[in-house]
């Protein structure tokens, strides 16, 4: 697949509250999550088909691992995850939520996160998987062994 | 060595197994169904919707009653036929779950088919010595407790053993007069329709239905029905707190296996002699490449106490090394294919993160062309990675072979470092001490703690997750009850009333 692009995602920085959204980045540019063209393309093709989405990232066995993609609201999220970014997509009238479990993002949060897409036959109850593609996490680390109390204007921790 | 030939048994095409005969789907599509052997389509399979599913409710509905009111005797009576026809066709169902799956035959052949069927007999016996209780509360009031089927179950069945996770599943809620909707994982929907053709004739019709298809759109109508009492499912985290919510809007139970990032500890003294033990705990390192890893308590972390460290690690090197691969369906070969293209790439990223974080790679490492006709399919090297706890490739379930091995000072350290993940699903424990197996096994919070021998999977040995691994025990008879109501009839045999009006 291609090299990642940034998707414009806004960065929300590790947060300490229940399920919290923080302010962005007022960059924009340090996301830990980001799409491959691919991966935006297939977004766009599952919003008109399926109308708002939302990704909540999974952990475990067999399908373990994968972004999980669902229509907006039908994985209920709580004080147990965090908000990862609001990515933007053209062509997508609304921004596409990227959740994951603040237990996981505990043990993630050295990397940042490139959502691709595969040839694929399943995974869990996520949305691609019909059209045989499936979404896959590539990893990247960040300069910093932490992203651990990093604040939106803390610029030094920004850059790869 | 035996090389067994390419199963010729499987149609071009499978439907819905519903109320004991084939229905194609309602939508009238199919979706292919590769070997990951060859990466080649061998057939076509039912892609099923919500209509599938309700159509296989109305079925399992029609069947519960009379299911559940059959003896117990009569059902132990029907799993252990079928436990017999699996038997005399253990060669066809191994060799149709290899190319499946992609796994060696010479562990379908030795494991897989043979605790299938071990499975049905054991809960063909279970549900035959379960008693229900009594309480003699006072002279005059008895408390009975009886077990009742729940009626229709959900069962939601993973890739990595398509027979033997349904059946994991099939006979206990079988045993427990429960009828069930099935739906195989879409990546390996056929062998179980193999096991069906040489089973179906003994089973009512109802009391079994497999509905193929999608997750999206097959196991979210099935999960989310108020038609189903119970849902089971093994899987990730993502989709079983999804199950969980569904079963929250019905107010249903479900029982949940969601995997593992197992720790596998080697004490000093597992190195005091070079002796069958010895021999038999470095087997029990290279289990990380059983079943091409795809297990959910794969061994995928080892932890090597300091004294013993660079001497056992590098015996664990060469016996990795010696681990054959080659075709799956070569009784030689140890380890085979990944069981789906995307399981491939996800290994591939987990391989990159790993050198990223500066993990060193002591063997493996790469993709596996196999050549010829095995190079569409999909195979990796068996990997040791030497690295930290605290690296991703230490905290998540990469479900591929590779091992991530660190360090320990004493017993304690080795209790931090194992209990240290999201999971609790299974450890090893290998060591000459009895009282250091004990503390170990005991300080580990996970629901299998193997003691010096690992992934061993018998019927009557309870299996399950602590923390985020999930819920229940499957393997014993106590995953009776996870298919079972209790009724209680409290019953006054006093003549006198109590003097209130």
């Amino acid at each position: 697949m291609a090299d990642p692009v940034s998707a414009g995602a806004q960065f929300l920085p590790d947060p300490v509250g229940a399920g919290a959204r923080f302010p962005p980045d007022p960059g924009g540019a340090a996301s830990p999550v980001s799409l491959t063209p691919a991966a935006a393309e297939l977004i766009r093709s599952l919003r008109g088909r399926h109308g708002p989405l939302m990704f909540h990232q999974s952990g475990g066995c067999c399908d373990g691992s994968a972004p999980m993609c669902f229509p907006a609201g039908e994985f209920r999220t709580g004080a147990s995850d965090v908000l990862l970014a609001s990515l933007a997509v053209d062509g997508v009238p609304e921004p596409v939520e990227f959740w994951i479990s603040k237990s996981q993002w505990q043990l993630w949060k050295h990397t940042r996160l490139t959502v691709d897409v595969v040839p694929g036959r399943g995974s869990g109850f996520s949305l691609e998987a019909p059209d045989g593609l499936r979404f896959l996490i590539r990893s990247h680390l960040t300069p910093t062994p932490t992203l651990t109390g990093r604040r939106g204007n803390d610029e030094s921790l920004d850059q790869p | 060595m035996t090389r067994y030939d390419a199963p010729t048994h499987w149609q071009s095409r499978y439907d819905h197994f519903i109320g004991g005969e084939y229905v194609k789907p309602h939508g009238g599509q199919y979706f292919e169904n590769p070997t990951p052997i060859t990466g080649q389509t061998f057939c076509e399979v039912a892609r099923g919707t919500a209509e599938d599913v309700e159509r296989a409710l109305d079925a399992a509905h029609g069947a519960a009653d009379a299911w559940g009111r059959t003896p117990a005797a009569e059902r132990a009576l029907i799993l252990n036929r079928i436990a017999d026809r699996m038997q005399e066709n253990l060669e066809s169902l191994a060799v149709a779950e290899t190319w499946e799956n992609g796994k060696p035959v010479r562990e379908s052949l030795a494991a897989d088919i043979p605790l299938a069927i071990d499975h049905f007999r054991y809960f063909a016996g279970a549900i035959r010595a379960q008693e229900g209780s009594l309480g003699e509360l006072d002279d005059d009031t008895v408390a009975y407790h009886f077990h009742e089927p729940l009626g229709v179950v959900g069962q939601i069945i993973p890739w990595n053993f398509p027979i033997l996770m349904a059946v994991w599943k099939l006979a206990p809620a079988l045993a427990a007069g429960n009828a069930v909707v099935l739906k195989p994982a879409e990546q390996t929907p056929a062998s179980i329709h193999h096991l069906i053709s040489l089973i179906a004739d003994l089973l009512p019709p109802g009391v079994v239905n497999v509905v193929n298809g999608f997750g999206v759109e097959a196991g979210k109508p099935l999960a989310s029905s108020p038609r189903v009492a119970k849902v089971a499912f093994t899987g990730e985290t993502t989709t079983g707190r999804l199950i969980m919510q569904y079963a929250s809007e019905n107010i249903k139970p479900v029982t949940l296996e969601l995997g593992g990032k197992s720790p596998n500890i080697f004490f000093d003294d597992v190195s005091a002699a070079s002796d069958d033990f010895l021999d038999k705990a470095l087997e029990g390192f290279t289990m990380f490449a059983l079943n091409s890893g795809e297990v959910c308590t794969c061994p995928s972390r080892a932890l090597i106490q300091q004294g013993h460290y660079a001497d056992f690690l590098a015996t664990a090197v060469d016996r990795t090394r010696a681990v054959r691969q080659g075709h799956p369906l070569d009784t030689d070969t140890m380890i085979g294919a990944q069981a789906s293209n995307d399981q491939l790439e996800k290994i591939l990223s987990y391989l990159d993160i790993g050198r990223q974080e500066g993990a060193r790679v002591l063997t493996g490492g790469e993709r596996a062309d196999l050549g010829g006709e095995l190079s569409g399919g999909y195979y990796v090297q068996p990997t040791i990675f030497e690295g930290d706890n605290s690296m991703r490739i230490f905290q998540e379930e990469i479900f591929g072979p590779v091992v991530s091995v660190t360090s320990f000072a004493d017993l304690d350290d080795a209790v931090k470092i194992a209990n240290d993940t999201l999971y609790g699903l299974g450890a090893g424990v290998w060591t000459r001490d009895m009282n250091t197996a004990y503390r170990a096994g005991r300080a580990i919070q996970a629901g299998r703690v193997w003691t010096n021998c690992y992934h061993a999977y018998p019927a009557h040995a309870a299996f399950g997750g602590y923390k985020q691994s999930g819920i229940g025990r499957e393997n014993h008879k106590m995953m009776l009850e996870h298919y079972q109501q209790t009724k209680n009839l409290l019953v006054s045999y006093s003549p006198k009333k109590l003097g209130f009006f």
